[in-house]
């Protein structure tokens, strides 16, 4: 793959952040880099208390990392204000002054920043136009929905063109339906905008539909960067596989690597080819992940032989839970069609075949 | 058998001294005025009504020069103490323990502990050396006084408004390139202003009504209102005294409504 | 370059000392016209009395020595006070019953406001607050046309017959009694509703489903939830009551004194400051006690400050 020639817009190096001193001393980040690049959409995702939202702070300036380097395009910020930072954020509560109209929050920062009126009254007719609240510029901001503050604070903070927009999980306090609606918006102003995105957040859907890429993290480490794709399909570790989406792991023994790819004797005996976490040579035991929909039903023969436990309707699809032969959960993923069922019931013996690229062997 | 049926909302008995106890918080103050129009020289009998007493202690001089003087205190003093009050309060809320916060809560707080009489005999102990030493005998120590006492008053409110604030305000003021200064000017300043409002009226009327401090340290010819009408208490009392307590009156509770509206605006 | 972490270090430095600024102006202020005299008086207490009031500065215990006991100017023995013993006990005995009376007409005062539907109860607290903020002295004067011999009570005593003569309350204990109660019944009221607003009333249901009389809801449920309360509002009219100046000196009329009363004396005509400053330095710590005992409550209650 071609790098870039340019700086990254946010280069972490080696960040420690270590919460109180002694007995109590608490690493919210331990040794964590990562580069994110120019004009990308950039999640962070993990559970609370991972660091990710400790990470956006250090980034944004409202905290001082205890070691380590930030650097935005080659600059290192670690020990500026956040003042001094051309890097704004969305909060999760929005923190809109309540004493303000919508215009004068969205003109905040220009305002600080010494612009003229007049560029200032520009700017922020632009923004309202950007995230179509026009109408509402006068009002304040106690008199507006919830939906339509997540839409201000967004503006507010894109107004003075910052190098990075930090997102901190803007989307939780949204109920559903308007949730879906914010997440196309927010894909919208990021590509309108052109400005590198970091988005905070605990639900892996959101960082699914949303990001060019991914840092997974947890226990203040960061455990795996890539495309959405990369990791779903190919999770490096089995908290990554586990965090998002639904999975199943299987022990396995190395037969042998055959072009990059490892050829892998699951407990039944059965071998299957297997793509390898990147940066990790397997030698002996291992384990395998295998989506739920990548792997099929069938009534006889397949890699893996059981007994069906449970079958579970879902619209879509039909979830299948295997008990394997050798005593391990499996689940099967079986899209549904409206002429017939599944075509198993609990106590069926039952195959599951494991599709030609379904496998990965996982680090750990 | 009927049901027993209570409502604890309509407790009877406690209804009753309730009713009996608002009744007897307003009746001393009702005669009190009542008798401020008495068209009799001595406050003892009733003798018609009539608004000479009123017109007397307007042209009482004594009377005007302490209310001019209460005025002025109040107003000094209410005005200092609202300042060191916020800046007190902006230096004690919204941090983490720091070597000194307890000290600091400690002295703030300080007036309020002591009794009256003790922090006056205190300062009349203090301030007589004072004015030997500099010979200075001014309005200065009255309005010191009354400043440190107030100092209490005026930093509840805005101690309770500081911590009702939301902390991420002003993280957004910083990240949106607002220096503390500015930070302070256009976010916290803004939301901060209910509270030392409501902080300054509670001041003003505090030192308003002292009448222990003031006694003891107050120098000859420097009464105030309520310093006047202790004296004037001693003697036989004439309406007059009833009139300018009805105009004392009716001047707190126009402060104590706006200070109620005003707080009720920022709930 | 400085590290990230010595920068975050220095500017926590800078803000402590920027929080010892901005606080000092209020620090400085309070020493100055309160700490710093109270020290003097604490200093004073252990010096001569002078020849016409002031001190002279040789030490002495003698001020301390006569809070409780005076000397016998002929044989030179020790033996109480009888006078300041009757003063500290009627102050005591003044202060509690003003702390019950209070409570007796403020406990079902509070209870009837925290009853009412939510919109109305703000302006039953606005009619309690409105004496509170008025002028003390007013309040005690106003006290003063009540009682007094062609008042409104002797005047309708009168009038029913009950007596032809009016009868003197004023300038007794009675009348200081009166005045105290009056004047911090809104102090008795305040934190008492602050503690009951928050009960949930259906508790008081459950008590009177679950068989429990009038008496035994108010013992039972009531007055343990509003616990907290009530001390708040013993001590905050305690307090007051103890060392009270202006009611005893307008409803007791020189005679009826209380430790106010007798403190100022010995820095007027008695002038006796060193004895005053003792006397003071005993009525503030006997306050400080009763606030520490306060405080060690309520933080084990984990209740709120009234």
């Amino acid at each position: 793959m071609l790098e870039k020639p340019d700086l990254p817009a946010i280069d972490v190096k080696g960040v420690m952040k270590v919460f109180g001193t002694g007995d109590s001393a608490f690493a919210a980040l331990n040794d964590v880099s990562v580069s994110i690049r120019e004009n990308e959409f950039f999640t962070l995702l993990g559970p609370s208390g991972c660091g990710k939202t400790t990470l956006l702070r250090l980034i944004a300036g409202f905290d001082y990392p205890t070691s380590g380097e930030i650097r935005l395009h080659g600059e290192d910020i670690a020990t500026l204000p956040p003042y001094k930072r051309p890097v704004n954020t969305v909060f999760q509560s929005y923190a809109l002054f309540p004493h303000m109209t919508v215009g004068q929050n969205i003109g905040f920062g220009l305002q600080m920043l010494g612009r003229s009126k007049a560029e200032i009254e520009a700017r922020v007719d632009e923004m309202l136009r950007l995230v179509r609240m026009e109408a509402l510029k006068n009002r304040r901001t106690s008199q507006i929905s919830g939906g339509q503050q997540q839409r201000v604070a967004l503006a507010r903070a894109l107004a003075p063109q910052p190098k990075v927009l930090l997102l901190d999980e803007p989307l939780s306090a949204l109920d559903y339906k308007l949730r879906k609606e914010m997440q196309i918006e927010l894909k919208r102003l990021q590509t309108e905008t052109g400005i590198t995105f970091i988005f905070v957040t605990h639900d892996q859907e959101e960082a699914l539909t949303m990001s060019d890429r991914i840092a997974v993290m947890s226990a203040g480490k960061i455990l795996q960067v890539g495309s959405p794709w990369d990791i779903y399909d190919r999770p490096a570790e089995r908290f990554v596989a586990d965090f998002i989406g639904e999975t199943n792991f299987l022990p396995a023994t190395l037969v042998a690597m055959e072009g990059g790819k490892a050829k892998m004797r699951l407990r039944s005996g059965v071998e299957i080819a297997a793509t390898v976490a990147e940066g990790f040579a397997p030698g002996g035991e291992a384990t395998i992940v295998v989506r739920p929909e990548h792997a099929k039903a069938v009534k006889t023969g397949g890699d893996l032989k059981g007994q069906v436990e449970n079958v579970v309707y879902f619209g879509t699809d039909t979830h299948i839970h295997v008990r394997l032969d050798d005593g391990e959960r499996f689940m099967v993923r079986q899209q549904n069609s409206r002429s017939q069922s599944c075509g198993f019931e609990a106590g069926d013996a039952i195959g599951v075949q494991i599709g030609a690229d379904a496998a990965q062997v996982l680090r750990d | 058998m009927a049901e027993r049926y209570f409502d604890v909302r309509r407790q009877t008995g406690f209804t009753t001294v309730a009713m009996i106890c608002f009744f007897l918080l307003y009746l001393p103050i009702a005669t009190l005025v009542v008798y401020a129009f008495n068209d009799n020289d001595s406050v003892a009998i009733w003798k018609g009504f009539s608004l000479r007493w009123f017109y007397s202690a307007w042209h009482n001089g004594q009377v005007i020069d302490a209310s001019i003087r209460s005025f002025q205190i109040a107003t000094v003093a209410a005005i200092l103490a609202t300042i060191a009050a916020t800046m007190a309060a902006l230096a004690t809320t919204r941090t983490k323990p720091y070597r000194g916060l307890t000290v600091k809560y400690a002295f703030i707080n300080q007036p309020l502990m002591v009794p009256e009489i003790v922090t006056a005999v205190a300062l009349l102990v203090f301030f007589s050396r004072v004015k030997v030493w500099t010979g200075y005998s001014g309005l200065g120590y009255l309005i010191a006084a009354h400043t440190a006492f107030c100092i209490p008053f005026a930093y509840l409110p805005i101690r309770a408004r500081l911590e009702g604030m939301d902390l991420s305000l002003e993280t957004a003021a910083a990240d949106l390139y607002a220096n503390r200064w500015n930070a302070f000017r256009y976010v916290t300043l803004p939301l901060l202003w209910p509270g030392i409002l409501a902080g300054l009226m509670l001041a003003f009327v505090i030192s308003l009504d002292d009448v222990v401090i003031t006694e003891f340290v107050k120098s000859g010819g420097q009464d105030t209102l309520p310093t006047y009408m202790l004296g004037q208490l001693r003697r036989i009392v004439t309406p007059e005294i009833n009139a300018i307590s009805t105009v004392f009156l009716l001047l707190s509770i126009a402060i104590v409504t706006i200070f109620f509206f005003v707080s009720r605006k920022r709930a | 370059m400085a590290s990230a972490a010595e920068v975050a270090e220095s500017r926590e430095r800078e803000d402590v000392r920027r929080r010892w600024l901005l606080s000092a102006p209020a620090l400085l202020i309070i020493f100055l016209a309160g700490t710093g005299p109270l020290l003097i008086v604490l200093v004073y207490s252990f010096l001569t009395p002078g020849d016409y009031g002031d001190v002279k500065w040789q030490f002495s215990t003698d001020a301390w020595v006569g809070v409780l006991f005076e000397r016998d100017i002929f044989d030179d023995t020790l033996s109480l006070a009888s006078a300041h013993m009757a003063i500290f006990w009627r102050s005591a005995l003044l202060s509690l019953a003003t702390t019950i009376l209070t409570l007796i007409f403020g406990f079902p005062t509070a209870y009837f406001i925290a009853t009412r539907p939510e919109s109305r109860r703000e302006v039953w607290l606005f009619l309690i607050t409105i004496p509170f903020w008025t002028n003390l002295l007013i309040r005690t004067f106003a006290m003063k046309e009540v009682l007094r011999n062609e008042g409104l009570v002797n005047s309708l005593l009168q009038f029913l017959r009950i007596t032809d003569q009016p009868i003197q309350f004023m300038f007794t204990d009675f009348a200081v009694l009166m005045g105290m109660t009056y004047v911090y019944l809104p102090l008795m009221v305040l934190p008492l509703y602050a503690s009951m607003e928050k009960i949930d009333f259906r508790l008081v249901e459950a008590g009177y489903d679950l068989y429990a009389t009038r008496f035994q809801v108010l013992r039972r449920i009531l007055l343990p939830l509003v616990k907290p309360g009530v001390i708040a509002g013993s001590i905050l009219v305690f307090i007051p009551s103890l060392g009270a100046y202006v009611t005893p000196r307008v409803m007791g009329g020189g005679t009826n004194l209380m430790i106010g009363n007798l403190i100022e004396l010995q820095f007027g005509q008695g002038r006796n400051w060193p004895l005053g400053a003792s006397l003071s330095i005993t009525l503030m710590a006997i306050v400080m006690v009763a606030l520490l005992v306060y405080v060690r409550y309520a933080g084990r209650e984990g209740g709120q400050h009234g």
